[in-house]
């Protein structure tokens, strides 16, 4: 009986864990390429969020049926940030392009908080009260969408990086970005187009976020820091990384919940990011630089 | 840039007596509320100078210097409410726990080769890291908060730090100018060479033979120091203690903006910052308030575009351009007594 209770908390955080990976997925992405810390990874998120609840309020879309648009959304807000104001901050010191995204997050956040107000929303879906049974477990069905829905999605990021043309180019620019300008590559629109997919990938990671979470502005800071210690954990620009990296926090925190304190939970991601700092500053998945 | 009187032509000489005389005249003639507006902006002011120590002189960016407002705040509240030990001995206590807790970030950090962004992630960790353990320590009030007694608001009792706003005020302002005479002759000591040197090239600075572990280390406990006294500060002037807004990311980086926006690594550059920014802020929310709008955070955003404008637009800060444009400073081709490089 116990066992089929750690099993359970376990699954659900495994389940969490795929969409906080997804997240951190799109902020890994972002550094990989642009070598820009988004730091308002986790705002963009909450912004994904809202528009889910707003669809699922007022339309009454499913969040996973409006995530390809709020997906389109984000994509469009990445482009235009990238484009307009950061691009201009790639070989400015590191401070300074943290400070300015320091600045862009919280005109994000409080914008939300005027727009929407500080009280939780939530997106109702008919099936917010089903569970799956599979073997001993008894899984949410939300979690269980949520967390499929961020490993498809995964995957097809994962698949246009290596099969797409515009993937490759992409990926041209990470390795070498002087290589890729002699080679005739745009390489401030491929820029552009990689902070725009991770935060459209961001914005998805909100989508499936409203069938686990009720939203309020606050939760924006706490997303950013919880994908950057997703994201240095797994390994900066390890795809791979951020998924497994997710999911580690997604089980120690659901773990942490239940046999300690709910309100402890972050504790453990701070002290495991410490801890990872520390002993494998490259991450669990990244290569030595 | 990195002086505090020979640089100045006689012009910002005088501006600066006259600003110094004006900040002694305040609780003469101001009501309550301009004291307490300007006290904040000196508080500010103080903190920006302890952050400046480490990011603007030795170039390593903290986003978790509220670890040392809380801790200077706590362990002197801590010590005032269950032992009866007033202010000017719990600073020590809170000094002390702040340079330990920068000596283990600044050791962890630095021994690890943690650099840049990563270095900044780990301050943040270990604040975050502080808050919800702070959070959950019920003999220092826990989440639920701590409180200290509210003192005789009319008398002055400076042993204990209870009184009046001028009081306080008079306390700030010897802070903010302690810590300006003190960042001044830093800057001007061997430890202030090797900083700017270190901040400029890491790689150089190492070269020449410089122990860059132990220069940085000395930058974050030093740094960590002064800002506990302000939290120290904090704890007396408002009576009451909460983890999540002492310790928080958000109060972290209200920190740095004044700073920032006056001028990373300048001398003046807090001070000026946290004057021209408190007072705008205050500016906006008052006439958002008038136009009969409800905006909870339009102080913030306001905050947040000062930012990017001013990492856009104006990046060494806005104190040295208003001071090259208002001539308190003497230009490049001019004949100043001395210049910090000169020295040896």
């Amino acid at each position: 009986m116990p066992l089929d209770f750690y099993l359970n908390v376990a699954a659900g955080g495994l389940l969490t864990g795929l969409v906080y990976g997804l997240a951190a997925l799109g902020l890994s992405v972002i550094f990989g390429v642009v070598r820009i810390v988004n730091f308002a990874h986790g705002e963009l998120m909450v912004i994904g969020m809202y528009a889910a609840v707003l669809a699922a309020g007022s339309l009454g879309i499913d969040p996973l049926l409006a995530a390809p648009v709020v997906a389109a959304l984000l994509f469009a807000v990445g482009y235009g940030l990238q484009r307009g104001l950061i691009n201009r901050f790639i070989d400015r010191p590191d401070h300074m392009q943290f400070i300015l995204l320091v600045g862009v997050a919280m005109v994000i956040v409080n914008g939300l908080l005027i727009a929407f107000g500080p009280d939780s929303q939530s997106a109702q879906v008919p099936y917010a009260f089903d569970a799956i049974e599979i073997g001993p477990l008894l899984l949410d069905t939300t979690k269980v969408y949520a967390g499929v829905g961020a490993l498809a999605v995964a995957a097809l990021l994962f698949l246009f990086f290596r099969l797409s043309l515009t993937g490759k180019a992409i990926r041209a620019c990470s390795d070498n970005q002087l290589g890729a300008r002699v080679v005739g590559l745009n390489v401030e629109r491929l820029y552009a187009l990689t902070f725009g997919l991770g935060a459209a990938t961001a914005g998805i990671a909100g989508c499936l976020m409203t069938l686990l979470v009720d939203v309020r502005p606050q939760l924006a800071p706490e997303y950013t820091l919880l994908s950057f210690i997703i994201v240095i954990v797994g390994g900066l620009g390890s795809m791979g990384g951020a998924l497994l990296g997710g999911v580690l926090i997604g089980i120690s925190e659901a773990m942490a919940g239940f046999l300690i304190l709910p309100s402890m939970k972050s504790m453990f991601s701070y002290g495991l990011l410490i801890l990872v700092l520390l002993l494998r500053p490259q991450g669990l998945l990244g290569k030595r630089p | 840039m990195t002086t505090l009187f020979d640089q100045l032509t006689a012009r910002g000489r005088v501006a600066l007596g006259l600003f110094a005389l004006a900040l002694l005249a305040v609780p003469f003639f101001a009501d309550g509320y301009l004291i307490s507006v300007i006290t904040l902006v000196l508080w500010f002011a103080y903190v920006g100078q302890a952050w400046n120590v480490m990011m603007g002189f030795a170039g390593q960016l903290s986003l978790g210097h509220s670890l040392y407002v809380g801790l200077g705040a706590y362990a002197s509240a801590a010590l005032f409410v269950h032992f009866g030990v007033g202010p000017w001995a719990g600073v020590w206590l809170g000094m002390l726990a702040a340079t330990l807790a920068g000596a283990i970030i600044g050791t962890l950090g630095f021994r690890f080769a943690i650099r840049g962004v990563h270095f900044a992630l780990l301050t943040i960790a270990f604040a975050e890291f502080t808050r919800i353990a702070f959070d959950h320590i019920g003999w220092l009030g826990g989440s639920g908060g701590f409180f200290l007694p509210v003192g005789d608001a009319a008398g002055a009792n400076p042993f204990d730090l209870r009184g009046s706003p001028a009081l306080f005020y008079y306390v700030i302002l010897a802070l903010t100018f302690g810590a300006l005479a003190l960042c001044r002759r830093l800057l001007h000591s061997r430890i202030g060479y090797f900083w700017l040197a270190i901040r400029e090239d890491q790689e150089a600075a190492q070269a020449v033979g410089i122990d860059v572990f132990r220069a940085k280390l000395i930058a974050v406990m030093i740094s960590a120091a002064m800002t506990s006294l302000g939290g120290v500060f904090y704890a007396f002037f408002y009576n009451n203690l909460f983890p999540e807004q002492i310790f928080s990311v958000g109060r972290s980086i209200e920190l740095i903006l004044a700073p920032v926006i006056g001028g990373i690594g300048t001398l003046f550059g807090p001070i000026f910052g946290a004057f021209i920014l408190t007072p705008l802020a205050e500016l906006v929310t008052w006439g958002v308030e008038s136009a009969g709008l409800d905006m909870p955070g339009i102080k913030q955003i306001f905050y947040g575009l000062a930012l990017v404008a001013i990492v856009v637009y104006r990046p060494e800060g806005v104190w040295p351009w208003v001071a090259r444009h208002l001539r308190l400073v003497h230009q490049p081709g001019d004949q100043p007594s001395h210049r910090a490089g000169d020295r040896p």
